[in-house]
């Protein structure tokens, strides 16, 4: 089992080596895209546009890009409410992503999901979802679906630190091993759920990852503010995925800079401030992978400059989008919820489906 | 009096009973340390201490089953869920365990336990977190159903539900938390079960729960004012045991009845009363009974279509007016 060792030189290894430096400002790019954009959200939620919960991924960011930069055709992303990053890593555009914040109907679900529930099966991005644990077993069927139809593929199933003393997490990886499924679970571990930190909402032994050998499964852990390492891990797990059809449980150290959620009303106090800016100041994943750039001599101030201009220019443009859209039409309350309503002529059962008194 | 915010009441009700009986203990997630997600719990960690509230990691099926079992051993626990739509994950503690195990033990077989948190939509959560399953859980004989409206009720209402024998699930509402009432400070208990007509009328009665009973105050008034409308509006309070005569004396007085809920139509709460009603004063009725609930989807997320969805005042007083 691969463990912690932070002065391994990642940028080297196999799979970091083959990228070119176009690629590499990419991936910086891609970073800083979701760090830009969750800012912008963040304004507009505190100035009203944007309803209910705000999770924000500052300071994750390595982990989404590093992982869905080793994804190829036929591997599959999954996760909870703190959807973003994933979001914007996977393709999907900053305007339908704001204009789902702001509830319209150009948004990525019509503004029907919300903040935390954010999907396009097109870019193999199954949600976003809002019950902690709830995409766990998804996660698994997403695999047995591969496996079974026959494609040498995978699925990245991302969980939080505290997801992972959900039941329905742990049936899935006994059925995830039992049934040999290539499946990634990937834990971020940011170090609190809500304001729980991790000592107190779980009992272990080294790391969570290693309750994976109860289950007979392989488990690696590594850290998420460097890119090139995270790359690196999810790598071996998808080969592993592709190669013998067997599960990973991969558990990445991480760091959230905001609260819980925007409306997180103790986030100044279950934490110490010192302890948010220590992180920023040495394992920030956007200034660590830069510097590395600065040293490859990929990269200098002055790009690095226009790429962080012209993604808040992408963001505030979205905001500007998702403000000039249209909210959804009344009527839309009642579409998407059974294919056979909205395919009315090829419906096949029969009786009422819907039971509102007409007023 | 003085006034209080609906959480206040609550933790007050909830305090007295920590301090009333040992046995009491609260457990949930962020209940203690956090204050709660929604400060009901607030500074009771502080005084009270880590025996009497503790903070659980999320597993709900696993520290709701464990209240259960606790409460068979003569604990009575008071379980926080932080949105009632976490009950779905501990599902089968709650109806296959809480529900059935005194039948099950042939009367042998206690569960004195409160699981409480607010089920409601209208915050912009989306359709994950915006359940209010009084009715699924009401559907299960064995369990007890209550829904406060009030501050007053919320305080009178947590503590008749510590102290009962049977599986109470309680049920808040985070837009209710920070309304405020009048509350008095002594050790009073609202009875599971009674109905509180909360506005007297005489043209039709608004039967309703939760915080539908707010909108429908708002909406006897315009009735009132603008239409000249008589409404009474009754609040359940209880969903299971439920309140009939209060209902049907209503009814009779009345002849008309609009059924409002935040649930969605089908099965719901007031599916079973509009039954009621046209069984124990068909006779009395001038026009039929007329049901207002959610439109029937899941909780849509975008903020001024969620409005829409679930009853609102204008919604109510439309619905009354088409009453013949
Ligand atoms: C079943 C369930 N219980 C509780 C919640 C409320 N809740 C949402 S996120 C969260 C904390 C999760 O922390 P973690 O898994 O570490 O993920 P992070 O937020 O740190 O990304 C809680 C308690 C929920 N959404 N679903």
């Amino acid at each position: 089992m691969v463990k912690k060792t932070a002065d391994l030189e990642y940028g080297s290894s196999r799979v970091n080596q083959s990228l070119s430096p176009e690629q590499k400002i990419g991936l910086l790019r891609d970073m800083i895209r979701i760090r830009r954009f969750e800012e912008r959200s963040l304004k507009a939620y505190s100035r009203g546009n944007i309803a209910g919960f705000l999770h924000l991924y500052n300071g994750q960011e390595a982990v989404a890009i590093g992982a869905i930069s080793v994804c190829g055709e036929n591997d599959h992303l999954i996760t909870a409410y703190r959807d973003h990053g994933h979001a914007l890593g996977v393709g999907m555009s900053m305007n339908e992503c704001m204009a789902e914040l702001y509830g319209k109907a150009t948004g990525c679900s019509k503004g029907k999901g919300g903040s935390m529930h954010f999907f396009a099966p097109d870019k193999n991005y199954w949600g976003g979802h809002g019950i902690v644990g709830g995409q766990t077993p998804l996660g698994a069927g997403i695999a047995f679906g591969l496996k079974y139809r026959g494609i040498t593929g995978s699925c990245l199933c991302f969980l939080g630190d505290g997801a992972v003393n959900q039941g329905a997490f742990h049936e899935s990886l006994n059925l995830a091993s039992l049934w040999d499924l290539p499946v990634i679970y990937v834990i971020e571990n940011n170090g609190y759920s809500m304001g729980t930190s991790q000592s107190r909402s779980s009992r272990y032994t080294e790391c969570l990852a290693k309750r994976a050998e109860g289950y007979d499964m392989a488990w690696d852990q590594c850290f998420g503010h460097d890119i090139y390492e995270v790359r690196d891990h999810i790598q071996k797990a998808i080969d592993r995925a592709h190669g013998e059809s067997r599960p990973t449980l991969i558990e990445i150290d991480t760091y959230r800079y905001e609260g819980h959620s925007v409306a997180d009303a103790n986030k100044k106090i279950y934490r110490a401030p010192e302890e948010i800016e220590a992180y920023k100041k040495t394992k920030d994943p956007i200034n660590v992978f830069y510097s590395k750039l600065i040293e490859e001599e990929i990269i200098n101030e002055k790009q690095f400059k226009e790429i962080s201009q012209s993604a808040s220019e992408e963001a505030n443009k979205a905001a500007e989008f998702a403000e000039r859209s249209p909210y959804p039409e009344p009527s839309s309350i009642l579409e998407d919820v059974y294919w056979e309503t909205d395919n009315p002529e090829q419906r096949s059962s029969k009786g009422r489906i819907f039971f509102n008194d007409e007023f | 009096m003085r006034s209080l915010e609906y959480r206040d009441a609550l933790r007050e009700g909830l305090s007295q009973e920590i301090e009333r009986d040992e046995n009491v203990v609260i457990i949930g997630e962020e209940v203690a340390q956090y204050n709660g997600a929604y400060k009901v719990t607030k500074g009771m960690w502080e005084k009270y201490g880590d025996k009497r509230l503790m903070d659980a990691p999320i597993s709900e099926a696993g520290f709701i089953g464990m209240g259960i079992g606790a409460s068979m051993m003569g604990v009575r626990p008071v379980m926080e869920l932080m949105f009632y739509s976490f009950a779905y994950v501990a599902w089968d503690q709650l109806i296959n365990n809480a529900a059935t195990v005194r039948y099950m033990s042939g009367g042998k077989i206690n569960c004195p336990i409160v699981v409480r948190g607010p089920a409601n939509g209208g915050t912009g959560v989306g359709a994950t977190h915006s359940h209010t399953p009084e009715n699924a859980i009401a559907n299960m004989p064995g369990t007890k159903v209550v829904c406060p409206a009030t501050a007053y009720d919320a305080k009178g209402l947590i503590k008749a539900s510590i102290r009962d024998n049977d599986p109470v699930y309680f049920m808040e509402n985070t837009m209710l938390y920070g309304e405020t009432w009048e509350v008095p400070e002594d050790d009073y208990v609202v009875p599971i079960g009674v109905a509180d007509v909360k506005r007297e009328g005489s043209d039709i009665s608004i039967i309703t729960h939760g915080r539908c009973v707010v909108m429908a105050l708002k909406a006897a008034e315009v009735l009132e004012a603008e239409h000249d409308v008589s409404a009474e509006v009754i609040d359940l309070r209880s969903i299971r045991p439920l309140d009939e005569e209060t209902i049907i004396e209503s009814v009779m007085k009345t002849n008309r009845a609009l059924l409002v809920e935040e649930n969605r139509p089908f099965c719901g709460v007031d599916a079973q009363i509009s039954h009621l009603i046209q069984e124990k004063a068909f006779d009395y009725l001038d026009a039929p009974v007329k049901r207002l609930s959610a439109i029937d989807a899941p909780a849509i997320y975008s903020p001024p279509l969620e409005k829409y969805q679930i009853p609102n005042v204008d919604r109510i007083i439309k619905a009354a007016l088409t009453i013949g």
